[in-house]
């Protein structure tokens, strides 16, 4: 009984912390001991005014706001770095107070070590105060020469770790993780046809073990087409796809081999199938944007963050069940839950506003990195990530040069280079790329790491030696 | 006023010759590299006559203070004296010189320097002894600042420091540079200037010069009182009050004893009654060393051992890093010698060892050597780093001539070293993966990707190295992704070439 009370006690706590004249945002960042309120919105974060939307299939009652929890906070240790547990618990408990209600893992998230804490930080909450989402990852046991028979077998076994992992009898919500990716069909119909996968999973949704089925979704579109022209026979209760203001008309221009959010989500309004949104922000592109995109919108919208914008489009469409966010920080949450506390939807007028904002992002050679690591680890060591992300951000402040003749050509080299050294150590960096390509099958964004590493790695050749170019 | 002059004089020489050995972004050496290149015994090997002579006539003028200003061993020692001095007032007492012993080390010291025993020799010398101490001891305490600093810059995103790797280039050198710091600071603390005029071969030389010199310490015998004061301050324990002389050979022009004399009985000035004969400089030629390279057995076999990077992954999860093994140096027939040294018998006859080169490199490529007889004098190897194209530093500071001056674009077409193949570590045979990093970043494109098996297109790519391009730098041997040993590696050329 005693950590029930405890969480009464918190709760209660944080609303009276709420309620005073100090706002809960200030308060915890001065408790925290001086984190930066992100994206500079501030105020109340209301406790029970979150957005929510149902279900066709089961009625749940999901907040808008989802928690993806492929990015919780790590900490160092003397053996390298593990989750941070305590503040796991602590961003759960303000997550599920402020009405969030929706949280989503999968088997090999933060090196497989996701579904553990988020199965630690729920279970000191009553099982029905919550939904969970995890995913049948067994794209990793595929092209591997694996029988149909080891494969279900693995598969099998990879579901029923999910449930004991979690410590949990069901799971709210299963999905095929990340089909359409590798290629294509092909891997779909190994991955969940020919080894029987699918059919296990249907039983077991209707053994009520698996109260929603779903899939989510990146890459070759056919795949997303065929899973839906069968929609009749399997009866999704949902699909998981990436939208954002970005990806909604622009996904094809960045990478041919992406669709655009607009048609998807077309596709599953036209069957009434609800949409679970992943990468909002695009693993914080869309919120840490170059310094011109943030200043319009900041203009617009003095009061609010830029990542608002964001999540207000993602959360508009009413179709959208959840919009996930992998948020590690206090900050995140309290902002995000601000946005859907409740959703201010967006108007006509401020959709072409974001429109024309895309358009001006596209201008940006940023690399579409969102940091979800499915690439690492590398085997030759490389930090990918870190390395796109430095790139990333020196576009964003306009360090990267474009020719030796640039004006501010020596700040800029000195800023990419000095901070290439902090951001990933030397061992690490894109000339360590042997172009082995093992990469490549893992990326949902499609990008040709081997070809950026060594775009990039030419481009550090450059400045080191001060060509000119 | 004197000895406030020289302190200050001193200080600035000390100073800025440490920051010579401190400084890894090349800015100081801009303005005072100088300061190194007017040393002796480097000006010396490098045959700068001009500095010889220079440093010669100010030694007949003023006495040894290149000793007490320039040299900055001596005003380390100095340091540390006056440290042990604010314990203990008016410890030091006249004594005799040893002098079988002060020639017979320079005589030695000679035979070593024509015969190239440069380990012997950087060993003794006073300038590379500093060196040893400033870069094995001061450097990494600088470098912990330079890189709290930086870990603060990162913090207010500020790119006015970077942080640089701290590490050991070779065990036995900073041994011996501990061992030599120790030594030295025991020998000042308690005696001053024991080893400049006892061991220190640049010591000798110049107060056989300084006998003769024009202006000097002279003790008035009719204002002395035989109090002692200036003998008991005296570091150089050189001024015997018996018979108000001084030993001007091991006197350093200090003017401690001028300052400290209560009745003035102390000028620096000509000194009448004596009559000086000219005396010419000593210790000149050196001849052809041996220049010794150890043959070891080949490598082949290693590679066998080396773990290949890539591990079957079980269950693949999302995200961690994949270990990476420390690089391992391969036995290289011959020693790898920085472009500008010409060859390795140029290198062992001119270095003396002062680890200045070797504190410059930004690139982790230069460090002692281990080898007996090229004992400290730099040697290249590259697992942490490999020569970079754009860098010619080491050439630029190099006191000794044993580095001399090259451009970026000299650099691009000397040949110190070609690069050999190891065919048992290659990845795309080992590991069937596509690879062709070496080839991807040969400076001079001496390297191509071919077809292992020629009746085959698409058998994995091999690298094919044109050692008649190759310019030994070591960008394939440091960016191969096998480890500990690479798949390909440099080996040294005895002679440089220029291609």
């Amino acid at each position: 009984m005693t950590p029930r009370n405890k969480d009464i006690d918190r709760r209660e706590f944080l609303r009276r912390l709420g309620a005073g004249a100090l706002t809960a945002s200030a308060a915890l960042t001065a408790c925290k001991g001086g984190g930066v309120a992100d994206g500079g919105a501030s105020g109340e974060v209301p406790a029970d005014k979150m957005t929510f939307r149902v279900t066709p299939t089961t009625g749940d009652r999901v907040s808008l706001l989802g928690y993806g929890c492929m990015r919780w906070p790590m900490k160092k240790t003397s053996h390298g770095e593990i989750i941070d547990q305590e503040e796991v618990n602590n961003l759960v408990d303000y997550a599920l107070a402020h009405g969030v209600n929706y949280f989503d893992t999968a088997p090999p998230y933060m090196q497989g070590l996701s579904e553990r804490a988020t199965g630690i930080a729920l279970g000191r909450h009553s099982r029905e105060s919550y939904f969970l989402a995890t995913k049948m990852s067994n794209q990793r046991y595929a092209g591997r020469g694996w029988s149909p028979e080891e494969q279900f077998v693995a598969s099998v076994g990879m579901y029923r770790n999910s449930l004991k992992t979690l410590g949990t009898d069901y799971i709210d919500y299963y999905l095929l993780h990340t089909i359409g990716g590798g290629s294509g069909m092909p891997l779909l119909k190994e991955r969940f046809f020919d080894n029987g996968v699918l059919d296990f999973l249907l039983e077991e949704r209707e053994a009520g073990r698996i109260r929603n089925l779903g899939f989510s979704y990146h890459g070759d579109v056919r795949v997303f087409d065929y899973m839906l022209s069968r929609h009749d026979e399997f009866k999704w209760d949902f699909v998981q796809i990436q939208l954002n203001y970005l990806d909604w008309l622009h996904a094809k221009e960045v990478n041919p081999r992406n669709t655009n959010a607009e048609y998807l989500y077309a596709e599953l309004r036209k069957r009434g199938i609800p949409a679970v949104i992943m990468e909002p922000l695009l693993g914080g592109r869309l919120s840490n944007v170059p310094d011109y995109i943030s200043a319009r919108l900041k203009q617009r919208a003095p009061e609010s963050s830029v990542a608002s914008w964001a999540f207000r489009f993602a959360g508009s469409p009413e179709g959208v069940l959840t919009v996930l966010s992998g948020m590690t920080y206090m900050e995140h949450l309290q902002d995000n839950i601000r946005t859907y506390s409740p959703l201010t939807p967006l108007t006509d007028d401020e959709k072409e506003f974001m429109e024309e904002t895309a358009r001006l992002m596209l201008q940006y050679p940023t690399i579409p990195c969102n940091d979800c690591k499915y690439c690492m680890p590398c085997p030759y060591g490389l930090d990918i990530p870190a390395i796109l992300l430095h790139y990333n951000k020196c576009v964003n402040e306009s360090n990267i040069p474009y020719s030796s003749q640039d004006d501010n050509y020596r700040k800029a080299r000195r800023a990419f280079l000095v901070g290439y050294d902090r951001s990933v150590p030397k061992l690490r960096q894109a000339d360590r790329c042997v172009g082995c390509g093992q990469c490549n099958p893992e990326c949902p964004q499609h990008i040709d790491i081997p070809a950026q590493m060594q775009r990039i790695d030419r481009f550090v050749e450059n400045l080191k030696q001060n060509r000119e170019f | 006023m004197l000895r406030k002059i020289r302190i200050i004089a001193a200080a600035i020489f000390f100073t800025l010759i440490t920051l010579l050995f401190l400084d890894f972004t090349g800015t100081i050496h801009a303005w005072f590299g100088w300061m190194a290149k007017i040393q002796f015994l480097p000006a010396l090997l490098a045959m700068h006559v001009g500095i010889v002579l220079l440093l010669i006539v100010l030694t007949l003028v003023f006495g040894r203070v290149y000793c007490s200003v320039i040299c900055p061993l001596g005003v380390m020692q100095d340091i540390i004296s006056w440290f042990g001095g604010r314990r203990k007032k008016n410890r030091f007492s006249y004594s005799p010189a040893i002098s079988w012993l002060r020639y017979g080390l320079l005589v030695v010291f000679v035979v070593a320097l024509v015969a190239g025993v440069g380990s012997f020799v950087a060993l003794v010398a006073p300038y590379s002894s500093y060196g040893r101490i400033a870069q094995n001891l001061f450097a990494p305490i600088w470098q912990a600042g330079n890189n709290a600093l930086a870990f603060l810059a990162e913090r207010v995103d500020s790119y006015a420091f970077y942080s640089t790797e701290i590490w050991i280039r070779s065990v036995s050198t900073f041994a011996i540079a501990a061992a030599t710091f120790v030594v030295l600071a025991v020998l000042a603390w308690r005696n001053g200037r024991t080893y400049c005029n006892t061991v220190c071969p640049v010591g000798t030389v110049l107060g056989t010069l300084s006998r003769f010199s024009l202006l000097k310490p002279v003790i008035d015998r009719s204002k002395c009182v035989d109090c002692k004061l200036c003998a008991r301050n005296c570091k150089a324990s050189c001024i015997d009050i018996e018979n108000h002389a001084i030993d001007y050979s091991r006197c350093v022009t200090c003017m401690d004893c001028i300052d400290v004399c209560r009745k003035g009985a102390i000028e620096y000035r000509r000194r009448t009654s004596a009559d000086c004969t000219g005396a010419a400089a000593k210790n000149e030629d050196k001849q052809p060393a041996k220049a010794d390279a150890s043959r070891r057995n080949f490598i082949a076999g290693l590679g066998l051992l080396a773990a290949s990077a890539a591990k079957a992954q079980e269950m693949k999860v999302d995200g961690g890093l994949a270990t990476i093994l420390a690089k391992k140096a391969p036995k290289r027939d011959a020693p790898i010698t920085p472009a500008g040294s010409f060859s390795a018998r140029n290198m062992a006859q001119h270095c003396t060892g002062c680890q200045l080169c070797v504190s410059v490199c930004p690139n982790q490529v230069l460090r002692p050597s281990a080898g007996l007889m090229t004992l400290m004098q730099p040697t290249m190897s590259y697992e942490s780093g490999y020569c970079r194209p754009e860098c010619v530093k080491c050439s630029e500071v190099c006191p000794a001539g044993a580095i001399k001056p090259i451009t970026v674009a000299d650099k691009s077409s000397i040949q110190i070293g070609h690069a050999v193949w190891i065919k048992e570590n290659c990845v795309p045979l080992t590991d069937d993966v596509e690879c062709g990093n070496c080839a991807r970043h040969c400076p001079t494109q001496a390297i191509t990707m071919v077809a292992s098996d020629p009746a085959k297109k698409d058998s994995p790519k091999i690298p094919t190295v044109n050692v008649e391009r190759c310019i030994g730098c070591g960008a394939c041997e440091n960016l191969c992704p096998v480890r500990p040993f690479s798949a390909i590696y440099v080996e040294g050329h005895l002679n440089h070439r220029t291609i």
